[in-house]
């Protein structure tokens, strides 16, 4: 369904309906010009100068050398890599630490994520069992009272855990992990069932009789054909964890085990005005590879939440 | 719980499908899964036996209880011939149970308890806690010569009384004589089993054998040994003494009596307490705190009215704006239109709790780029004062949120085929009429439920908030932690977590209100969509 959707536009653009769009046709008076397009290129820079100025103040205040706040507003007038090497340097922030934890965390995470899900999608896409329906409305249910809202008891229920296994404690990644991976079934198995579903029962009849079992089924036949709502899955986990403040902040205590998000909001809470170019180094270094991704994926997340809303 | 629904009639041909599935099974599974799945197993088996090992020498019934029967469960399913549809799920469900489902029924049990600050834990901790806080040496008492023993990570001490009697004890367990003991010269020095430590182990860990107290008996009010050198022991006794049959705790120095009245701490009859106190059931006090004490409702129903209001104009202001690029740049003519489409969604990809930090700075009264570029040094109050700060949050939101709408928009629009358009058209119908009369229609059954997705991700938007306000500004009149651009769950955090005390039985009573609050929408939406009948 996406892939459909995606291609139409370019398909249409390659041949355009509008005779107007044909160069040459006939001479277009500049009235003319703006009446048809050059009024949205108006809107179109408007809107760019509102979503860039943001990220570009940003990139400035980073590359101003030991800059405050204040001198961060003389956009682009001083140059340097000052911040980026007290960044990783200062004892003041682990940042590099802090990179490593969020990277270790959100990938654990959201590849558990994505196979639980995917187990549970398959068995709920082609499996008729009693509780069936039970499970997938109560999975629906479950998902309306976020993990957010119960994060006094899941601090308190890490404390009296940590009390007996340290691992599962407080303060301890594994244990972050571990409460992510309570709300990977949800929003998550119904992005899969639903694309799972439309994946032909035929192609397991047909290596059913070949012999294959369920689990050669799923490992070999399904997982492959379902992987472009693997990837979406997984990307979205992926920055759902890297976003979390709440719980990140509540369990992970020592400021070498957190993460991004907690370690740059306490870093730049501290000292608001006087950290600033620093903090806008490291804001900088962990956008990038973020927008990197999803500016190449962009085309499957898209698709992937029109598809699964949708559906 | 969930097996194969039998759908043949015939008992015969269901044993033959049966079988065949079987052979099937064998033939396809091979011996490499075969080992992969029982070395899983085994994993999952050896972390449940060490658990449950751990939670044995510790006493902890309940979290036995609890990994004995996953364990079970997990072993069941899995060595079970058939049953596949719960080989799919358990392993989901497990953490679903816990950390989702669990949580939540726990977060109203904690709702009914006075948790938080000074009520941690169970009155025999805090008899502890109080009877060591207030230990006291005791004058020329004899010195106990000590050997600091350590064993996995954990100390205990060693003692050689002035009589020549050998005990052993540590943190949580009273001294016990010692028949086995390494004497030299009078002295006890090792202990089989232990590693004495010698006096540079002493140095290292100087800070944790410091803190260290050693009951001498049973009974707390006897007084406990402690060290100041790690080579003698000294008695500390207490100035509180506890009287476990009348249940009262008597400073020995003053002669008040601190009494169990049922508040969950030792009270004065003037009312004074003794902190730490210990967590009780409350009942339904931190409800009735919400909706009685005026200092408590009153912010209560301001974050609320505030949170929908907030949740609901962020999802019309990303709409609209989205909507309205979405139809600006749907027309085929215009050139760049790729470039624009890229650049505009910058913002949805760039994380988006950095994106409120970087607006915090913009927006900074007093050195922020908009008070003193834009507006020329004027000190105007974005985050600060109350209404322009929800002012700015909406603005923020409408930054971080209109290239998402922008995006799903175009994509219902070109899904909307242009038959419709160019027949209406055809019948006369103006531009305007068209979009009205037949594209939003039609793009508004698409959203639709994305409108809704965005409604309850924007109804607990914690980071926007607290990144961008901190939920301020702080409002004086209330009773607890509160600003004027909190939402419930910011509410709920900074009760929690924020600031010098928490309150934990509040912040989970908050919970359970926002609870019911969001079931109520909930079954109404879906009354409205019947989103649950199209399951099947």
């Amino acid at each position: 369904m996406s892939r459909t959707q995606n291609a139409s536009p370019a398909t249409r653009q390659a041949v355009p309906t509008n005779p107007a769009a044909l160069p040459g046709k006939r001479p277009v008076s500049a009235g003319r010009w703006f009446r048809a397009t050059g009024w949205r290129h108006l809107v179109g820079i408007i809107v760019i100068i509102y979503a860039v100025f943001p990220l570009l103040y940003v990139l400035s205040a980073s590359l101003n050398p030991n800059g405050t706040l204040l001198s961060s507003n003389g956009l682009f007038a001083r140059i340097g890599l000052d911040s980026y090497v007290t960044l990783f340097t200062s004892p003041q922030q682990p940042y590099a630490a802090w990179f490593g934890n969020t990277l270790f965390i959100g990938l654990t995470a959201s590849v558990c994520t994505v196979f639980l899900g995917a187990l549970a999608a398959y068995a709920f896409s082609r499996m008729r069992f009693r509780g069936r329906r039970f499970g997938l409305v109560s999975l629906l249910v479950v998902q309306i009272f976020p993990q957010l809202l119960a994060v006094v008891a899941i601090f308190l229920l890490l404390n009296t855990i940590g009390e007996i296994f340290p691992i599962l404690g407080i303060d301890n990644q594994v244990a972050l992990i571990m409460v992510y991976l309570g709300g990977a079934l949800g929003v998550n198995t119904y992005l899969m069932y639903g694309f799972f579903n439309t994946v032909p029962t035929a192609l397991d009849e047909a290596a059913k009789i070949d012999g294959a079992g369920h689990a050669r089924v799923f490992f070999t036949i399904i997982l492959p054909l379902v992987s472009p709502i693997l990837a979406v899955v997984g990307l979205l986990s992926f920055i759902a964890t890297t976003n979390d403040f709440v719980i990140a902040s509540v369990v992970l205590v020592s400021p070498e085990k957190q993460t991004l998000a907690v370690g740059l909001y306490q870093f730049v809470s501290q000292e608001f005005t006087s950290n600033w170019s620093v903090f806008a180094a490291g804001a900088v270094l962990a956008a990038l590879p973020v927008m990197a991704l999803f500016l190449y994926l962009q085309k499957y997340i898209v698709g992937g939440l029109v598809a699964g809303s949708v559906k | 719980m969930s097996t194969q629904t039998p759908h043949a009639p015939s008992g015969r041909e269901l044993r033959q499908r049966r079988r065949a599935r079987q052979i099937a099974e064998h033939a396809s599974g091979g011996i490499l899964s075969l080992i992969i799945k029982i070395a899983l197993i085994a994993v999952v088996d050896a972390i449940s036996l060490f658990a449950l090992f751990v939670a044995m020498t510790q006493r902890q019934w309940i979290v036995f209880a609890v990994v004995l029967v996953i364990a079970a469960v997990v072993n069941v399913v899995y060595f079970t011939r058939g049953w596949l549809p719960a080989k799919y799920l358990t392993p989901g469900l497990v953490f679903l149970l816990i950390f989702q489902v669990f949580v939540i029924g726990y977060t109203g049990y904690i709702a009914f308890t006075n948790y938080g600050t000074g009520h941690n834990s169970t009155k025999e901790d805090a008899v502890m806690a109080l009877v060591q806080s207030a230990q006291e040496r005791v004058p020329d008492s004899p010195a106990y010569d000590l050997t600091v023993l350590e064993q996995l990570g954990n100390y205990s001490f060693l003692v050689t009384a002035p009589d020549g009697t050998v005990s052993v004890g540590d943190d949580d367990t009273p001294l016990s004589s010692v028949g086995d003991a390494e004497m030299s010269g009078g002295v006890a020095v090792g202990l089989p089993g232990y590693t004495s430590l010698d006096f540079a182990g002493i140095l290292e860990h100087q800070k944790e054998i410091a803190a260290m107290t050693v009951q001498i008996s049973d009974d707390p009010n006897d007084g406990a040994l402690r060290t100041p050198d790690g080579s003698k022991a000294y008695l500390y006794v207490s100035t509180l003494e506890y009287d476990e049959a009348a249940g009262t705790m008597t400073d020995t120095e003053t002669g008040t009596v601190y009494s169990d009245t049922g508040v969950g701490a030792f009270t004065a009859e003037s009312g004074e307490q003794l902190m730490p106190g210990w967590s009780i059931n409350v009942g339904v006090e931190n409800f009735t705190k919400a909706f009685t004490e005026q200092s408590i409702r009153g912010p209560l129903i301001s974050v609320t009215i505030w949170t929908f209001a907030f949740a609901l104009l962020s999802v019309l202001t990303t709409f609209a704006l989205g909507l309205f690029l979405a139809i600006v740049f749907n027309d085929m003519r215009m050139k760049g239109r790729k470039l624009y489409r890229v650049v505009m969604i910058l913002p949805y990809a760039f994380p988006g709790f950095l994106g409120a930090l970087v607006w915090a700075g913009l927006l900074n009264r007093d050195f922020g780029f908009v008070n003193d570029v834009l507006f020329g040094g004027a000190a105007i109050p974005w985050l600060t004062n109350t209404w322009l700060a929800k002012l700015s949050i909406l603005w923020v939101n409408l930054w971080l949120g209109f290239p998402y709408m922008f995006l799903v928009c175009t994509g219902a629009l070109q899904s909307i085929p242009d038959e419709l358009t160019e027949a209406a058209t055809v019948d006369g119908a103006k531009p305007f009429a068209v979009f009205r009369l037949i594209k939003l229609p039609l793009l508004l059954v698409s959203i639709a439920p994305l409108l809704i997705s965005s409604f309850a991700f924007n109804f607990n938007n914690f980071n926007l908030i607290y990144m961008l306000t901190e939920g301020g500004p702080r409002d004086a009149a209330a009773g607890i932690n509160v600003g004027g651009t909190d939402i419930l769950i910011s509410m709920v955090y900074k009760v929690a977590f924020d600031g010098a005390t928490s309150d934990y039985g509040l912040a989970s009573a908050f919970s359970i209100i926002i609870f019911v609050v969001v079931a109520l929408v909930a079954i109404i939406s879906f009354k409205q969509t019947k989103a649950l009948e199209d399951l099947n």
